[in-house]
C-alpha cells in the first residue's frame, strides 16, 4: 500500500476535506432547517445555536481549505504541459476532451463560489446567534445560500471525482 | 412578575422574544458582498475567455495560470466590497427582500459567467 505525494494531496483535497464538508453541511442544514420557534425550546435554542455556529464556520473553513489545496497544490499537476499530465491526456483524445473543456473548466471556477457563500452564511449565523430564531426570513435566506454553497461545491466535487477516475494525478 | 424562562418553554414564551432585535445591515453587507464576489468571478472568467491579453495578465502564477488571477481578484473584490458595504450600510434600515434579490441576481450572473457553454461563446480566436 503506497500513495505518492501527489496522490496523497489528491486524497486530502477530494476525500478528506470532501467528507468533512459533507458532514459540516449535513449538520448545518439540519440546524438551519429546524431552527423554528414552534419546534425549539429556549434551552434548545442555545444548544442548537452553538452547534449551528460551529457547523457553518466549519463548512466555510473546509470549503476554503478545499479550494486552496485544489487550486494551488493539485491543479498545477493537472494542467502541467507534460505529455503525461491529466490535462494533456484528456485533450489528446476526442472521446475524453470534454472532461477538460467542460468538466474541469467548470469545476475549477464554480468551486470558488462555495467558500464565499458559506462564509457569508457562517458570519450571519454567528452575528445573530440565538436571535436568529426570531428572524425566520433571514433563516430561510441563509438556508438557500447554504444549499447554493453546497451545490456549487457538489458540482466541483463530482467532476473532480470523475476526472480523477478518467485521468488520475500520479 | 416578568416572564419566566423554563426548560420546556418555547421561544415565543421566553425573555428572548422580548430582547431587542439586532439590526439587519451587517447581514445585508455580507450577502451583497458575497454576491459581488461571485459576480466578479463570473465576469473575469468570461472576459479572460474573450481576451487573450486579459487571460495572460491574469496568470499571476505560472503553474496555476489564469485561474490564479481570477480567484485572487474575486476574493479581493469580495473582501473590499464587504468592508465598503459594512461602512456604507452601517445603521441603515435596509429591505431584506431587496438584499436577497440583488444577491440572487449577482450569484446567478456569476454562475452563468463560470459556465463553459456560456463563456466559450465569447472565446477569442
Amino acid at each position: 500500500m503506497h500513495l505518492t505525494d501527489r496522490e496523497t494531496w489528491t486524497v486530502i483535497h477530494g476525500m478528506v476535506l470532501g467528507a468533512a464538508f459533507l458532514l459540516a453541511f449535513a449538520g448545518g442544514a439540519a440546524g438551519l432547517y429546524s431552527l423554528r420557534p414552534e419546534l425549539v425550546t429556549a434551552e434548545g435554542v442555545r444548544e442548537r445555536t452553538r452547534r449551528l455556529v460551529v457547523g457553518t464556520w466549519a463548512m466555510a473553513a473546509v470549503a476554503w481549505a478545499t479550494v486552496i489545496t485544489g487550486t494551488w497544490i493539485v491543479y498545477p499537476w493537472y494542467r502541467s504541459s507534460a505529455a503525461d499530465s491529466p490535462r494533456s491526456f484528456l485533450l489528446a483524445n476526442p472521446d475524453t476532451k470534454s472532461w477538460h473543456t467542460f468538466g474541469m473548466e467548470w469545476k475549477e471556477h464554480i468551486a470558488w463560489i462555495a467558500p464565499i457563500l458559506a462564509t457569508a452564511v457562517a458570519f450571519s449565523v454567528a452575528y445573530y446567534g440565538k436571535h436568529l430564531i426570531k428572524h425566520q426570513g433571514v433563516r430561510k435566506a441563509l438556508l438557500v445560500m447554504f444549499v447554493a454553497a453546497f451545490a456549487t461545491a457538489g458540482i466541483a466535487g463530482i467532476f473532480g471525482a470523475f476526472i480523477n477516475k478518467v485521468a488520475p494525478i500520479r | 412578575m416578568g416572564p419566566v424562562e423554563e426548560k420546556g418553554d418555547t421561544v415565543s414564551e421566553t425573555p428572548l422574544a422580548q430582547e431587542p432585535d439586532r439590526p439587519f445591515w451587517p447581514v445585508a453587507a455580507a450577502f451583497l458582498a458575497a454576491g459581488f464576489g461571485v459576480l466578479v468571478l463570473g465576469v473575469l472568467t468570461t472576459v479572460a475567455e474573450a481576451s487573450a491579453d486579459v487571460k495572460d495578465w491574469l496568470a499571476f502564477s505560472t503553474s496555476v495560470g489564469p485561474l490564479s488571477g481570477k480567484t485572487l481578484i474575486s476574493v479581493g473584490a469580495w473582501i473590499v466590497a464587504w468592508i465598503t458595504l459594512s461602512l456604507a450600510l452601517r445603521g441603515r434600515d435596509i429591505s431584506p427582500t431587496a438584499v436577497y434579490w440583488w444577491t440572487g441576481v449577482m450569484v446567478a450572473l456569476g454562475l452563468l459567467g463560470t459556465f463553459p457553454s456560456f463563456f466559450e461563446k465569447f472565446a477569442s480566436d
